[in-house]
């Protein structure tokens, strides 16, 4: 790691300021990803930004089937939250999974969403629940905001506060796990709603989270996990890597959204 | 045995230590006006070096100095070597290229070493070894054994003209071919040995500390055998004459192998420490491990299995191609050779054998022994190719295993070893039975129902421990002697301090050394002290590796031990005023037998310290030493039995079952031996399951340089192992001892396959089995 300087943020305003006031400057959450690059040379930021402790991001609110995440809470507090499994139960099974126990007490929803890894598992949650994600100046929506390979749509010193969604009628998540890393090697999300069904897919897209039309039109016409059968999916615009070809991550696809239908 | 006797499960006296974090590891020694060393290594796998510039660096703060090859050369320090000579089957010697401990002209694999920079502390000279500046050339670069063989590849060292380091035989040709061509069946694999990257929990570090006054120099390092770091250190790199040089292994967290070997950095910290005047610490990270501790197996191999009518194997014919990697580490000739073919007569009654392996040159790390060492690449030949041999003939597996047994002994092999004693049966038996292999075909029915594929694989190891004996790996090309050295000393209070010549780096010398005293002398183990690992304090010994510290290390012990209970008994006799042969020892006490004479233990120690009245001629004093040099191999054997299931959607196997039955002899503690049988097993799973080192072959860039690619087995990913042991004492050492280090990996990897290779029907399956390879196999068996 190089040397780098810390400040704590006691407020969104004053995390702004502190990153107007410095150069080569990022934003820190749980840490998990970005300590782990900083230490290997990877990232190089001249100051840290604290939002840890900044009060307003964090909590979970649920009224009626309305859902609102502070950025700054953890995978930990998202798994274990009875208000949230009684809405949207596939999204704490889904945080429940993330890494490992110091991962989840650590790592944030807003930390996972800003940094876009194409094998995390929340963007296909929020890509499929139609989730809004929150920032200091603005709301975007999930498929706007998820715009590629570890790229949002958040400007330079953007600050992700909360992700909200309208918890659906039905939500189911298979993760099939890199045997190595045990991110999503492939990880489907399932969801059937009033704006009807979202299935979305990470850890298999070239270019990050996707929504499948295939799928999506199957489990319209029949919600059911045999419905998947009959669906084909192209691997032309699947990643491949020394874990997994595009042929077998398309084949992943299949398996994992009727999975997550069963599972919802 | 008593509590603390031989047999007894006696918790580790060294675990509280490790468990409340106050192990004392390499890197946790700090002496004053230490430095920080961070090494500037190659990004290429192949390149000449046109210049190195550090002039930029050298003026970055806290930098105290950068040294490079040229330097070292300069002060007449050596290159790396190969200590196993072997000759290729036209009697040629092996062909070995320079291995220069800082590269200069060329590097030949990505983590090359090429310069060290000293620092006050690791940030700086990690910031200066950034701003050093190498200009490469780039060559093109060959990572796959069997392609750098072939004609146009990159030439890795002028010595090897196409990268062939020997091309070796062993067993004989002629009358394994007839056997192949007149057989009623002959079984034939491709079959790949994946390679493997050690990963130890401590990582490799070294502190070189160079005294100007006395001349001397003092190295602390993560070695499993510091009595030959110090030996190969002053005689073959000129660091330093033996007498000025202590090297010292402290607490060492896990070796399995790639800890034997001398790296370049030890040498080049002790050398940096007399050039800068300062002492010199390095600690590798992850990255760097990955990158340059020796990998382990990386074979290609063809096997011929040739049966007669009556389902017995009349000739086996092995042609293996051995990746050594960019350089000769120091026993890589002899892991695919001696350690390796010498065990492909496997526990079978075979009349012909050769086998054919060439060793070969690649740019990626060195390859040498790790776990196992050959005996996991013999095994798994054998047992994958007698499995399949199995259903291709339609027999059950374990009745072919049994047709071909061996069952007298001893029973010499074509292809050198002589196997001393066995009861292969009894494992195998003990392992049907508690596999409850009767029983699998209705778990296959019931997982059926669940849309599992259940399978069902056995694998029947034989290994070679306790290396050995020094003439025979004399005769076979071993530049060293493989005898190991005791001292056994009784204070004046009769507490006795052990020094060993073999090395504890996680198998628990402390505790079973300690048994076998409080065994023989009826002390308690709290009064016994087992002292190894460092060369001012035990005068030589030859280190741990191939499952020998019980063998080899423990015979020595036990050499010193009648020596000093002879000389007790004496002492004994005349204090006692009786005969020497009717003084016995029992509970720490001397006593004359049929009588009520005794003496406690620590009054004989004292009088042997105190010399007032010991028999004439009798030197005072109470301390014995012995080597021991083995009359043979040992050789454990069993038999392991695997159940999975494979999920045919997505082609993930889950072991539900695993089974080990092994023959290690007699067995000192029970409870160490169980879990060097659970931490092979995981190891052996590892392999078969998940580990793999990757290169990209066009660039040679190491592709699995963390754990986001490399895949370690996780407590997740492995069963509750049922273990049992059945006993044929070896005749070949005083305790009967074989050795239970390596046997879990050993005998693991097939057993896993060839479940696998079961459940979905297409013996065609290369480790690890991946998800991925396991669907496209089952998919390919349709
Ligand atoms: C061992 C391990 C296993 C893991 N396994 C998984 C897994 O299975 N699935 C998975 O999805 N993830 C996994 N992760 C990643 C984990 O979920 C991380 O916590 C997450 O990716 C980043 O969240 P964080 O809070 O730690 O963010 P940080 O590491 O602090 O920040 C990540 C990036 O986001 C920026 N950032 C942080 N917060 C904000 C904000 N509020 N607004 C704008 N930008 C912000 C930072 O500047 C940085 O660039 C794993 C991580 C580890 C170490």
């Amino acid at each position: 790691m190089y040397a780098t300087n810390y400040h704590r943020a006691s407020s969104v305003q004053d995390a702004l300021a502190l990153k107007s006031s410095t150069d080569e400057t990022k934003y820190l959450s749980g840490g998990m990803t970005l300590i782990a690059t900083m230490k290997q040379r990877l990232a190089a930021p001249s100051d840290l930004v604290d939002l840890r402790h900044v009060a307003d991001m964090k909590g979970i609110t649920v009224s009626g089937r309305s859902v609102h995440l502070g950025a700054g809470t953890t995978h930990y507090d998202v798994s274990a939250s009875a208000a949230l499994k009684s809405v949207c139960p596939a999204i704490c099974h889904l945080a429940s999974h993330i890494g490992d126990p110091h991962v989840r007490h650590m790592g944030t929803i807003g930390g996972s969403v800003a940094n876009n890894d194409p094998a995390a598992d929340y963007p296909a949650a929020l890509l499929a629940l139609d989730a809004v994600i929150v920032t200091d100046r603005r709301q975007i929506s999930a498929a706007e905001f998820f715009t590629g390979l570890f790229e949002t749509a958040l400007e330079e010193d953007e600050i992700v506060t909360a992700v909200t969604f309208e918890a659906p009628e039905k939500a189911g998540y298979s993760k099939f796990a890199n045997p190595a890393s045990r991110y999503a090697m492939t990880g489907v999300f399932v969801a059937k709603g009033a704006g009807g069904v979202r299935v979305a897919v990470t850890g298999a897209g070239a270019d990050g989270v996707f929504r499948h039309a295939g799928l999506e039109q199957a489990l319209s016409a029949n919600w059911s996990p045999e419905a998947v059968a009959g669906v084909t999916v192209d691997s032309s615009n699947l990643m491949a890597d020394i874990h997994a070809s595009a042929e077998y991550r398309a084949n992943l696809v299949k398996v994992m959204a009727k999975r997550a239908v069963a599972a919802a | 045995m008593g509590l603390e006797g031989i047999g007894a499960r006696v918790v580790r006296k060294e675990d509280k230590r490790f468990l409340t974090g106050k192990g004392r590891y390499t890197d946790d020694m700090t002496v004053p006006g230490m430095k920080y060393a961070f090494f500037v290594r190659s990004a290429h796998a192949h390149a000449r070096i046109v210049s190195i510039d550090t002039s930029a660096a050298k003026d970055m703060p806290g930098i105290i100095d950068i040294l490079g090859g040229k330097e070292l050369q300069a002060d007449g320090i050596g290159n790396l070597i190969c200590g196993w000579m072997i000759h290729s089957k036209d009697g040629s010697p092996m062909k070995m290229g320079a291995w220069r401990p800082l590269a200069h002209e060329t590097v030949r694999y990505v983590g090359d070493a090429i310069a060290i920079v000293v620092a006050d502390s690791l940030a700086e000279a990690r910031d200066a070894a950034e701003a050093v500046v190498v200009e490469y050339d780039v060559l093109p670069a060959v990572t796959q054994a069997s392609r750098a063989l072939e004609a146009g590849q990159p030439q890795i060292h002028p010595e090897a003209s196409n990268n062939l380091i020997f091309d070796w035989q062993l067993g004989d040709a002629d009358s394994t071919d007839a056997a192949v061509a007149r057989a009623a069946h002959v079984t034939e694999m491709k079959i790949v040995n994946n390679r493997l990257s050690p990963n130890p929990m401590e990582p490799r570090a070294t502190l070189g500390i160079y005294d100007e006054a006395e001349d001397h120099y003092t190295c602390y390092t993560t070695s499993q055998n510091p009595h030959v770091a110090r030996l190969v250190m002053s005689a073959f790199y000129n660091v330093a004459p033996e007498n000025k040089l202590r090297v010292i292994a402290p607490d060492v967290g896990g070796g399995f192998g790639s800890k034997i070997y001398i790296y370049p950095e030890e040498i080049v910290c002790l050398w940096a420490s007399k050039k800068t005047g300062v002492p010199v610490k390095w600690t590798s990270d992850r990255t760097e491990a990955f990158l340059t501790d020796a990998h382990g197996r990386d074979h290609e191999t063809t096997v011929k299995m040739a049966f007669d009518a009556d389902h017995r194997i009349i000739g086996l014919k092995v042609d293996t191609i051995a990746n050594i990697g960019a350089y000769m580490s120091l026993f890589s000739s002899a892991t695919p050779t001696y350690l390796y073919a010498t065990l492909l007569s496997g526990q079978y009654d075979i009349p012909a054998i050769h086998a054919n392996v060439r060793a070969v040159y690649t740019n990626t790390a060195p390859v040498d022994a790790y776990r196992g060492a050959g005996r996991p690449e013999a095994t798994y030949v054998m047992e994958r190719t007698m499995e399949t041999a199995a259903r291709e003939l339609g027999i059950a597996p374990a009745e072919l295993r049994r047709k071909n047994f061996i069952r007298s002994f001893p029973h010499q092999t074509p292809v050198i070893m002589n196997y001393d004693a066995g009861d292969f049966e009894a494992s195998l038996n003990a392992a049907l039975a508690a596999s409850d292999y009767a029983g699998f075909p209705a778990r296959k029915a019931e997982a059926a129902t669940r849309g599992m594929k259940r399978g069902i694989g056995m694998s029947c190891y034989i290994e070679a421990c306790g290396i050995a004996p020094s003439a025979a790996v004399g005769s076979l090309g071993a530049g060293v002697g493989l005898w190991e050295s005791a001292e056994v000393r009784v204070n004046a209070v009769g507490t006795i301090e052990v020094l060993t010549g073999s090395h504890s780096h996680g198998q628990g010398h402390e505790t079973t050394f300690a048994q076998l005293i409080a065994d023989r002398f009826g002390v308690s183990m709290d009064s016994v002290n087992i002292v190894h690992g460092d060369t001012d304090k035990v005068q030589m010994g030859m280190g741990t590796y191939g499952s020998r510290s019980g063998a080899v290390g423990m015979s020595a012990i036990v050499k010193a031990l009648d020596k000093v209970e002879a000389k007790a008994k004496k002492i004994a006799a005349h204090l006692m005023e009786a005969d020497e042969s009717d003084i016995v020892i029992e509970n720490g006490e001397l006593k004359v037998a049929g009588t009520d004479k005794t003496l406690p233990w620590f009054q004989v120690a004292l009088a042997a310290y105190t010399a007032h009245n010991l028999p004439s001629g009798m030197e005072p004093g109470l301390k014995e030493t012995a080597f021991y040099d083995p009359s043979n191999f040992t050789f454990p054997a069993g038999c392991y039995i695997c159940e999975v299931e494979v999920d045919p959607e997505t082609g993930k196997t889950q072991i539900v079952q695993f089974v080990a039955a092994d023959d290690f002899g007699n067995i000192i503690n029970p409870m160490i031996v169980e879990g060097q049988v659970h931490g092979g097993i995981a190891q052996g799973i590892g392999q078969a399951l998940l580990e793999a080192v990757h290169y990209d072959p066009a660039n040679g860039q190491l592709i699995t340089a963390s754990y986001m690619d490399y895949a370690m087995p996780r407590a997740d990913d492995l069963p509750s192992f049922q273990v049992s042991h059945q006993t044929t004492p070896c005749p070949s050492n005083p305790l009967g001892i074989k050795g239970c280090g390596e046997a879990g990996a050993i005998g693991s990897p097939p057993a896993l396959i060839n479940a696998i290779t079961d459940a979905i029907g297409n013996n065609e399956l290369n480790m690890p089995a991946t998800p991925q390879k396991v669907w496209l196999a089952a998919n390919a068996a349709h």
